[in-house]
């Protein structure tokens, strides 16, 4: 009996302790997680939760009509053994990014090292630079872009003055893909602001202590100025990457959403478009997203895992 | 003016040629810079030319100068298609203020707890919040579709909108966080010590110091709901609740390859907003992009 009631007691005892701990982590957490809620069920419910069933759907026929049917790995075999559009679609995206990335940064760095100079009127010409970058988002740039580079466009009516007969570039699958990337290098002002930030951010000193010693001008670029700027330059290629690997809107109008010339604009987020919201094979434009998902992930994992390598942090 | 200061001292031969040398060094570098410049924005300049001209003279002139000037294509632009443009602008013009509505209290609520509010978890859930930041949009796509189409928000804006109230844009979070972090923690403390809450410390104290950010992120918000093609594109098939980046591609599609006039003028309209907010708030945004390396 008094075994008993003492059990009785611990276990009741054990309850207040218990409740008293659940009130303190209340009143410790309650507001931090009340401030967060917003942001969490929506990243539970549109960011985990649609990853999770995305994942899920890549393995069934899913066609939005009837209820998915489990079909193993068939979507990714059909993949690599039997699209040639997704091929096509993996070299368009890749060719893009491996051309406009390099070249979008180095008009960018070019031009900040340039206005760095304590060049007068760097506000004005920052923002000239800086306009189209806000700009080429938009449906309506990549309108103007069909029609400079269509055969009667732009860009042909300059070259006629010099007696060249220039080609339709975006109905030529050898061009239009450039079309895209002249296009993406246009936009290079945001890079180059961050860029100018960086720049501001080397200490003038350095430059003071190297040009007593007699360093060249040449020499301070590649022995202070690039490598101190090592970090931005890697910020910025990660975040223009990505991007090239999300592009969308140009590619779809100027192909007017079909991706042609012969494939050549079809990159590969428009083909992944045209199979979930054309076709309705989502279970295969899900395989599609999870491919994408492990591109830019594996892209990412690489850059961070070889920075250490080539990018400066202070010690 | 500073650069007045150094012919005070003795012109020496030697300085004498390197004041030279870095004159001709900078008439070179201006103009780079002016041809660049032109370069640059002459495409966008041509396009705005060509709006107002004549329809035959749109593919026979590089000039800028249009020979005369009309707003004609503006007139049969705007009323080029089946529903007038007014719609369209209308439509993106509530969707683009609802998201940055949403966008500005959904992300500086979570903004304030990561930044300021204690509790367990919050490095996880904050380090949660920057992977989002890499992830490619496509792999929540197709399920985002699939709920919003069971919920029957095809065709309404509420797809477009609603995710903006859940702070879905973690760059703003992102941006917040950073500033927030940088606004004194006395301030919070003495409210503390007087027995302010959580909340009116958010809304009392960190919101009224935090205009600055707030701006920035209400002004990218409102240009990237502007530009935004893709959401709007799966979202919206009834022509009634088109954005203008909808009937702009529609306008391609359809009437758009005999009445380039009416195209362009269309085309210009839309990039009006767009203009506005640069010439007004261009150091806010260069700003904003310097510090956070903001992708556009």
């Amino acid at each position: 009996m008094t075994a008993r009631s003492m059990s009785t007691s611990t276990v009741s005892s054990q309850r207040a302790v218990n409740n008293a701990w659940w009130s303190r982590a209340w009143t410790n957490n309650a507001p931090g997680y009340l401030f967060l809620l917003p942001w969490l069920i929506g990243f539970l419910g549109l960011t985990i939760g649609p990853i999770i069933s995305s994942f899920y759907l890549s393995f069934t026929n899913f066609d939005l009509l009837t209820p998915p049917r489990w079909i193993g790995a068939d979507n990714y075999i059909r993949m690599f053994t039997n699209d040639p559009k997704f091929v096509a679609s993996i070299r368009v995206t890749l060719f893009f990014v491996v051309f406009s990335v390099p070249l979008k940064l180095a008009f960018a760095l070019g031009v900040a090292l340039l206005l760095n100079r304590g060049m007068r009127g760097l506000p004005l010409y920052r923002a000239l630079f800086y306009l189209p970058s806000l700009l080429g988002a938009s449906v309506a740039i990549a309108i103007l872009w069909r029609q400079l580079f269509a055969g009667d466009g732009l860009v042909n009516q300059v070259l006629a003055n010099f007696g060249i007969e220039g080609p339709s570039w975006i109905s030529n699958p050898r061009y239009s893909l450039w079309t895209l990337i002249i296009l993406s290098i246009w936009q290079f002002g945001s890079p180059m602001i961050i860029f100018l930030a960086g720049l501001r951010q080397i200490p003038q000193d350095m430059y003071e202590a190297a040009s007593l010693d007699g360093a060249s001008k040449s020499r301070m670029f590649w022995k202070i100025t690039l490598p101190l700027l090592t970090p931005v330059v890697f910020f910025n290629a990660i975040i223009q990457t990505i991007e090239a690997f999300k592009s969308f809107t140009p590619a779809f109008i100027i192909s007017g959403g079909t991706g042609n010339p012969i494939n050549s604009t079809l990159f590969y987020t428009l083909y992944l478009f045209q199979e979930a919201f054309g076709y309705f094979r989502m279970g295969y434009a899900s395989a599609l997203a999870w491919f994408l998902l492990l591109l830019v992930a594996a892209f990412t994992a690489f850059s961070f895992l070889t920075s250490k390598y080539w990018v400066h942090y202070d010690e | 003016m500073t650069s007045e200061a150094p012919r005070l001292t003795v012109v020496t031969g030697s300085d004498a040629s390197t004041a030279w040398r870095k004159r001709t060094f900078s008439v070179i570098s201006h103009a780079l810079l002016i041809a660049a410049s032109i370069l640059m924005l002459y495409p966008l300049l041509w396009l705005l030319s060509a709006s107002f001209r004549p329809e035959n003279e749109i593919f026979n002139a590089t000039s800028l100068w249009p020979s005369s000037w009309s707003l004609d294509a503006y007139f049969r632009g705007w009323n080029g298609l089946r529903v007038s443009f007014s719609v369209f602008f209308l439509n993106s013009f509530v969707i683009a203020i609802l998201c940055v509505v949403g966008n500005l209290l959904a992300c500086s609520l979570a903004a304030f707890a990561f930044a300021r509010v204690p509790f367990r978890g919050r490095k996880f859930w904050f380090a949660m919040m920057l992977m989002t930041l890499m992830l490619p949009g496509q792999v929540t796509l197709i399920p985002q579709y699939v709920l919003f189409r069971s919920l029957g928000w095809i065709d309404t804006i509420l797809p477009l909108v609603a995710p903006k109230f859940l702070a879905v844009d973690g760059f703003f979070i992102f941006l917040m966080v950073q500033f927030f972090r940088g606004i004194p923690r006395e301030l919070d403390e003495a409210a503390m010590m007087d027995g302010c809450s959580w909340w009116r410390i958010y809304w009392k104290i960190m919101l009224p110091l935090s205009v600055p950010v707030l701006a920035t992120a209400a002004v990218f918000t409102f240009i990237w709901t502007w530009d935004d093609f893709f959401a709007p594109l799966i979202y919206l098939n009834e022509m009634k609740q088109y954005t203008v980046m909808l009937g702009l591609r529609t306008f391609t599609d359809s009437t758009g390859e005999s009445d380039f006039g009416g195209l362009f003028a269309m085309s210009v309209l839309s990039l009006v907003p767009i203009f506005v907010f640069f010439l007004l708030f261009q150091r806010l945004l260069i700003e904003g992009i310097a510090t956070t390396g903001m992708k556009r």
